[in-house]
């Protein structure tokens, strides 16, 4: 129905463009009229017109009209005497009515059903005729409106313009939509899940193991079951076994990236730079689920090996695999931020340098670094924000329990791998498990954001300085 | 310390300095090489599948068909009875157990290959012909020697006599490599053999088309918003910064707002490519505004200058010239932004997209995996012929990579104009 409905509007409005133009062009012509502005303009304007706001309309009205239908049929079936406790069975209802309307219900369909399906039924006709009705009155109106417009001559370029322009802020706002929308679904499951487990039992509890939170009822929870919860959410051993990867990670990272922005920066000659650089950026473009696996089946079990043969135990997710996999994906984006960073350093300070007769790694040990120094520590904090929220690299390759551990030999695990856990396969919603996933989320987002707020803040003062 | 010695020590300081940075690039590019060579090794037997000939008698008893029978009849008809008398002829078994380990030999899907052969070919009822059937994980796998035959029997999946039967059907030429079809056609399956990356394939189409056809325009308007339009005021920069932000906003959280937002109340369809292709599209959007921008910038101000002196309009100028002008980076930026999308995993098993699908899915909105997600899978399998095919797997996403970065930096290269 929407494709024909869209193909519909698609139409007129082309025909609408054709009839513009010419109509214009013509009447100009035989009254002898100067237009504000060329044919075209007011084809466009039509167009515009016609297609914007039926369009929005039918998106609106398209997003909403389930959600309105299901509370519809479910208060009806309520009314009729169905029973549902809780929102999972209400929906269970609501689903085998749409079935039975599809008539893909081969169950057994008691009068309650039938009744609701009929009803369903109504109110589907009911709210696509008064879709299509509603569609073709807004074109109609508008059409009307925007008509007359033209014929009284208007600036029909300045219009289209002023249309356009809101068209182009239009999807330049959908960036705060998107910010908007990952705070609010965030929000909306992490405080249900603080409503039922205090924050501050989440944030310092020491055991994590939410497999083990089994609530029957989640409004009413007893002293002794809140103590078992507790115990299951507690966020410490995931944020260390996070930093612990994470700094395995930048110890790989940061030294290797860094000499070898400082040698592409410095020494490199153009012929051995324009070769190598795309080739270590090549290491940023190989998707992390790539990573994950050659860390899952290769390194591991390599370092397992290795680890028998001295006569160590080594888990074969150990967080040592991980994270070393973890930094080599992270080289290139410290290696490429602080080859930027090195280079806009003034070529006056190095040349200064030179002429009291440092040689060149004095000069970049004890004048460049410390000039860029605000810039590659910027670098070095996106590269851990990176490193934090890394989701694949963990899941496959470190495990899933949560020890509180500083052996890099013995596996631990960490936020995002937690919520993948949490979330994979089938989800009872409304259970503080699955909360907790968005919880999580909500801890990594602000995480994220505030690293990367203090990285971008360094870079930008440093940037500043010397520009 | 004299001075000469003093410089001395200063010079090789140097050069040590200097080795350590050729150093890190060379332990970069030996990764590189590692990683590629390590895929490749593992996955490229995965292109080709093992069979083993088999005669095959289609007795018009068994059958219970006639020659000329119709589609309908032939589908319906059980092959069954004739698979197992046939593959039973490859080799004497005493037992039953022997005979199940014969057949164990196959795949469990060689009843549907003799079918398919003779749907081919319509009139073979009380013929004998030759068929490769294809043979089981354990077989493909030891024939192609990534399975250690000198473990004790009990370790082993395969047992002594079928180590028999295959030593006996390499002898007499039986066993025959040939291309795996299957690989590329079918969907997932449970039974390495038959499993391939078919259903995968689509669905990552499907999902970077959507990407590509909200995330494309999106970022081009709003990038020509930003940087033409828009006036230096508070919601300008908030709009900046919101885009910096989310451009560093790990991929999982993209995975929590599609299954909050698109799947919880807006009611999507789960595991389906158009959710998947919405989710990447917000997730991509601001990794292509980033470099559209940039490509924007560039342009000089004497273009838009030259426009807008003779009596064109800001829109004209703008769009008739700058946009014009910027199109090979906007495009190049857009391509490596959708190569970044397509090799994303977390937010797709966010959506569902791990289920296991048989079927390949025929519209976005039907269930379906990707490439990454169908790796993170099988990586996840226990069975051996599962590691070459999720190496595989890679080596058809890195290729798909390789193409798209390189369209990029074609693009770029040809047709982008150097100012200055």
């Amino acid at each position: 129905m929407n494709f024909v409905l869209i193909f519909l509007i698609t139409i007129f409005s082309l025909s609408l463009f054709f009839y513009g133009r010419s109509k214009t062009k013509s009447i100009s012509i035989e009254k002898n009229i100067k237009l504000n502005a060329l044919p075209k303009f007011y084809g466009y304007y039509l167009v515009l017109w016609c297609s914007i706001p039926s369009l929005v309309f039918l998106l609106i009205w398209t997003l909403f009209e389930p959600v309105i239908i299901k509370s519809i049929i479910i208060e009806t079936a309520a009314n009729q005497g169905a029973i549902f406790n809780d929102k999972n069975e209400a929906n269970l209802i609501y689903e085998k009515i749409k079935a039975i309307y599809a008539g893909t219900y081969f169950g057994d369909i008691d009068t309650i059903l039938k009744e609701s399906a009929l009803s369903y039924a109504k109110f589907i006709n009911l709210f696509t005729n008064s879709k299509i009705v509603l569609i073709f009155g807004i074109v109609i109106a508008s059409v009307i409106y925007s008509l007359k417009k033209i014929k009284k001559n208007n600036k029909a370029r300045d219009d289209v313009e002023v249309i356009l322009k809101g068209l182009l802020f239009a999807s330049s706002l959908i960036a705060i939509l998107t910010t908007l929308g990952i705070i609010f679904s965030l929000l909306f499951e992490s405080i249900k899940f603080f409503s039922v487990i205090n924050i501050f039992d989440y944030l310092f509890g020491t055991n994590w193991s939410p497999q083990r939170a089994f609530v029957s009822d989640a409004s009413a929870i007893t002293a002794a079951e809140y103590d078992e919860l507790k115990d299951a959410f507690g966020f410490i051993p995931l944020i260390a076994g996070t930093s612990f990867i994470a700094f395995i990670a930048m110890l790989v990272a940061v030294p290797i990236g860094l000499f070898s922005g400082i040698y592409m920066a410095e020494y490199a000659s153009v012929k051995i730079r324009r070769i190598s650089k795309p080739i270590i950026e090549i290491l940023a473009g190989i998707p992390t689920v790539v990573y994950g696996f050659f860390a899952a089946l290769t390194v591991g079990p390599f370092f397992r090996q290795i680890g028998e043969n001295l006569g160590l135990t080594v888990s074969s997710e150990s967080a040592l695999a991980a994270g070393l996999i973890m930094g080599i994906m992270i080289i290139p984006y410290v290696s490429s931020l602080s080859d930027d960073v090195i280079n806009s350093v003034p070529q006056s300070l190095r040349d200064g340098s030179y002429a009291v007769g440092a040689t060149k790694s004095e000069t970049i040990k004890k004048v460049v670094i410390p000039a860029a120094l605000p810039g590659i520590i910027g670098s070095v904090l996106l590269a851990v924000s990176r490193a934090i929220g890394e989701t694949m690299i963990v899941v496959m390759a470190a495990g899933l329990a949560a020890n509180l551990t500083i052996n890099p030999l013995e596996s631990t695990t960490t936020i995002t791998t937690q919520i993948v856990m949490i979330l994979v396969g089938d989800q009872e919603f409304d259970s503080p498990k699955t909360q907790s996933a968005f919880a999580l989320g909500l801890t990594l987002f602000i995480a994220t954001l505030v690293l990367n707020y203090i990285a971008q803040r360094a870079v930008k003062k440093y940037r500043e300085k010397y520009d | 310390m004299t001075k000469e010695e003093r410089l001395k020590k200063r010079h090789s300081a140097e050069k040590r300095f200097r080795f350590y940075g050729l150093a890190s690039i060379f332990v970069a590019l030996l990764f590189v090489l590692i990683l590629v060579h390590n895929i490749f090794s593992k996955g490229s037997s995965a292109f080709m599948k093992t069979a083993i000939n088999v005669e095959v008698f289609f007795d018009q008893e068994l059958l219970e068909i006639k020659n000329g029978a119709t589609e309908d009849q032939i589908l319906e008809a059980d092959f069954y009875d004739i698979t197992i008398e046939s593959l039973l002829k490859v080799f004497p078994a005493q037992d039953l157990d022997q005979e199940n380990q014969l057949i164990d030999l196959f795949t469990t899907d060689a009843e549907i290959e003799i079918k398919r052969a003779f749907l081919e070919n319509n009139n073979l009822i009380g013929k004998k012909i030759n068929l490769e059937i294809t043979a089981s994980d354990d077989i493909d796998q030891l024939h192609k020697g990534n399975y250690p035959r000198d473990l004790p029997e009990d370790r082993r999946r395969i047992s002594d006599f079928q180590l028999i039967i295959y030593d006996n059907l390499v002898e007499n030429k039986k066993i025959i490599k040939n291309f795996n079809n299957y690989f590329f056609k079918n969907g997932d399956s449970r039974d390495p053999e038959l499993a391939g990356i078919g259903g995968a394939l689509i669905g990552s189409f499907y999902s970077i088309i959507i990407c590509l056809l909200l995330a494309f325009p999106v970022a081009v308007l709003a990038s020509i918003y930003l940087e033409e339009f828009a006036p230096k005021n508070k919601i300008t920069d908030f709009i900046e910064i919101n885009i910096n932000n989310l451009a560093a906003v790990p991929s999982i959280v993209y995975g929590l707002l599609a299954l909050q937002i698109l799947l919880a109340t807006i009611q999507l369809p789960r595991s389906t490519p158009l959710v998947a292709g919405i989710t990447l599209a917000l997730m991509t959007l601001p990794r292509i505004i980033i470099p559209c921008r940039a490509s924007l910038k560039a342009v000089p101000p004497s273009i838009r200058e030259g426009a807008l002196a003779v009596g064109a309009s800001k829109f004209q100028s703008v769009f008739h010239h700058v946009v014009p002008l910027a199109l090979p980076g906007t495009l190049s930026g857009t391509i490596i932004g959708l190569a970044q999308a397509l090799g994303e995993t977390a937010p797709l098993i966010l959506i569902g997209m791990v289920a296991f699908v048989v079927d390949i899915p025929s519209t976005p909105i039907d269930p379906s995996s990707s490439l990454p997600v169908q790796v993170y899978l099988w990586s996840e399998s226990a069975e051996r012929g599962f590691v070459e095919k999720t190496s595989a797997t890679i080596m058809m996403l890195l290729s798909f990579l390789i193409v798209m970065n390189f369209l990029a930096v074609y693009l770029r290269q040809k047709f982008e104009k150097r100012w200055n």
